[in-house]
């Protein structure tokens, strides 16, 4: 196949990705648009696969069907809560891919590469293998394989700026032409060690961010595997990613009101872990509710705000909810849910939980909408959420959270929150809306606790 | 810089609403690694390259299938909604 012909093929591709992309920004077309970014991937494959350097086929198939199985059943298996940690795999996965290429590369050709190629070589390796390790930690905590909870120590940050230095000075090393083996291996394993120790420190709650971060990470390993093997799709389509990747990453933060800077470096939750089993006896106690009572609230309600977070995930009440909310509508009363922008384990993840127990989008209202129908609301059902709905974020000056934009369930009439224990949310700390008189507490499995509630629903 | 400026433009137009798939969208997209994969595993000659080659390709594999697929899963659930809202989404 001609240069110019792979070329013209190659730009097909990225306009399908732009598509893809562009299609994203409304549920009705974003379904389309996914595909016609897919049928650009295969079209990208199947010309380089035409390409006159590439043999091996055997092996190349082997590999593809291995890995593509691997990815089909693990995204086809994966429940939707469990999206998040499936996204940072697969993410991973990619940065490792690019990493190894820059390896491959650096063993045949080391020492003859211009000082463009050598730069790319050394970037696509350090960034490939951060995204790599830092994706798998990321993955590790969300699955609780380890805990979420930030790990951190003394000099933390003086290790990590002596790991990723001595990187850097492996990658100038390689950009300035040394052709040593050792080198790129040291970088790699550098690389690999920094993002293990970048991620750690950091708490489950902000996984989200570090995850947008790190798949930002991958697009631009994947750009610089192109600037080594000059081919043009991965340029652009690697930077494409690098830059959509950085801007979502930024938008999350915004909307936990906090700065990159200090979702990577500012151990968020570490602080009142100590603090927090105190405070819930300084006079004011929390009350727990039964399911029967509950229902009574709920059914002669005019208007019930239904607060979804990550308990109702873990839960799977999803369908149970809907279930809860149509039976309320029919008695009349208004049921609106509030989703907070960070809510669940990702942006928008409890759109798409609700959206697979078929709520209608339109009563899916987001926090700017729905924070000014919270005092006309008799009741605030909170359901698994609880650093989102936490008031200290607009009071408690001291607390981590503090600054962070938040649902003001606080404000409703009445507050019910069901909740497995008083374990603290994953940011790791109290919350003051659970001693507030207006808040009763139900405890109980969120799916558990709803059955028995639209029990008492149908009975009241 | 046009795909950069590209990327800035398309994804600020994205409600927060979609933004776990699109997360997830250009997770697939930068699958496109595989591209690079395949080029190495294509030309290696000795072994080294050969299992470094391959495993590239496995990996970047399963980026591209997994991250097709979980995204379309999670799109597929948007599908069946009364088109009463349709318009406030663009």
């Amino acid at each position: 196949m001609s240069r110019t012909t792979t070329d013209a093929l190659y730009l097909v591709t990225i306009v399908t990705f732009i598509l893809a992309l562009r299609f994203l920004s409304s549920p009705k077309h974003a379904r389309k648009g996914n595909w016609i970014g897919a049928a650009g991937m295969a079209l990208a494959i199947v010309v380089t696969l035409l390409q006159d350097s590439v043999g091996n086929y055997a092996l190349i198939g082997i590999g593809m069907v291995v890995g593509g199985a691997v990815g089909l059943v693990g995204a086809r298996m994966v429940k939707m809560t469990a999206m998040p940690q499936m996204v940072a795999l697969f993410n991973g996965v990619g940065g490792g891919a690019a990493a190894l290429i820059a390896l491959d590369e650096f063993h045949r050709f080391g020492g003859t590469f211009s000082t463009v190629e050598a730069t790319s070589i050394a970037l696509s390796a350090l960034i490939g293998a951060i995204s790599f390790s830092g994706s798998m930690i990321a993955y590790a905590k969300l699955q609780e394989l380890i805990s979420g909870r930030p790990i951190v120590f003394r000099g933390q940050q003086v290790v990590n700026a002596l790991i990723i230095g001595s990187a850097v000075v492996l990658g100038v090393w390689i950009a300035s032409g040394g052709d040593q083996q050792g080198l790129i291996y040291g970088l790699i394993a550098a690389a690999l060690v920094f993002g293990v120790m970048f991620v750690l420190p950091i708490g489950g709650a902000d996984m989200p961010v570090v995850i947008s971060l790190l798949n930002a990470f991958t697009g631009l390993a994947a750009a610089a595997t192109g600037f080594v093997l000059n081919n043009n799709v991965l340029i652009v389509a690697g930077a494409l990613v690098g830059a959509s990747g950085t801007l979502l990453t930024i938008l999350m933060g915004k909307a936990m009101n906090r700065s990159i800077t200090n979702v990577l470096f500012g151990a968020f939750g570490q602080v009142q872990t100590g603090a927090g089993a105190a405070r819930v006896d300084d006079g004011r106690t929390v009350r727990a509710t039964s399911p029967e009572d509950v229902a009574v609230m709920l059914s002669f309600a005019r208007k019930v705000i239904i607060v979804p977070g990550y308990g109702l995930a873990v839960a799977q009440a999803q369908h149970d909810v809907r279930q809860l909310g149509e039976l309320l509508e029919e008695k009349g009363v208004e049921v609106v849910y509030a989703i907070h922008p960070v809510a669940g384990r990702m942006p928008g993840h409890m759109n798409v939980l609700l959206a697979e127990a078929n709520v209608p989008y339109d009563v899916l209202k987001e926090m700017d909408e729905v924070n000014p129908e919270f005092p006309q609301a008799d009741v605030a059902l909170v359901i698994g959420a609880n650093d989102v709905t936490n008031p200290a974020a607009r009071t408690d000056t001291s607390s981590p959270i503090y600054g962070m934009p938040i649902l003001d369930v606080d404000k409703a009439a009445a507050v019910v929150v069901m909740k497995r224990s008083m374990a603290p949310g994953f940011a790791g700390i109290d919350n003051e809306l659970y001693l507030d008189p207006r808040t009763t507490m139900l405890f109980g499995d969120a799916k558990d606790s709803i059955v028995k509630l639209i029990g008492a629903v149908k009975a009241s | 810089m046009l795909a950069i400026f590209l990327g800035v433009e398309v994804i600020s137009k994205v409600p927060t609403m979609l933004h776990t798939p699109l997360m997830s969208g250009t997770n697939a997209i930068h699958g496109i690694v595989i591209v690079g994969a395949i080029l190495i595993a294509g030309s290696a000659d000795d072994t080294f390259s050969k299992i470094v080659g391959v495993v590239a390709v496995v990996l970047a594999s399963a980026n591209v299938v997994g991250g097709f697929v979980v995204t379309d899963r999670m799109l597929q659930m948007f599908r069946r909604r009364e088109p009463r809202r349709e318009s406030n989404d663009d």
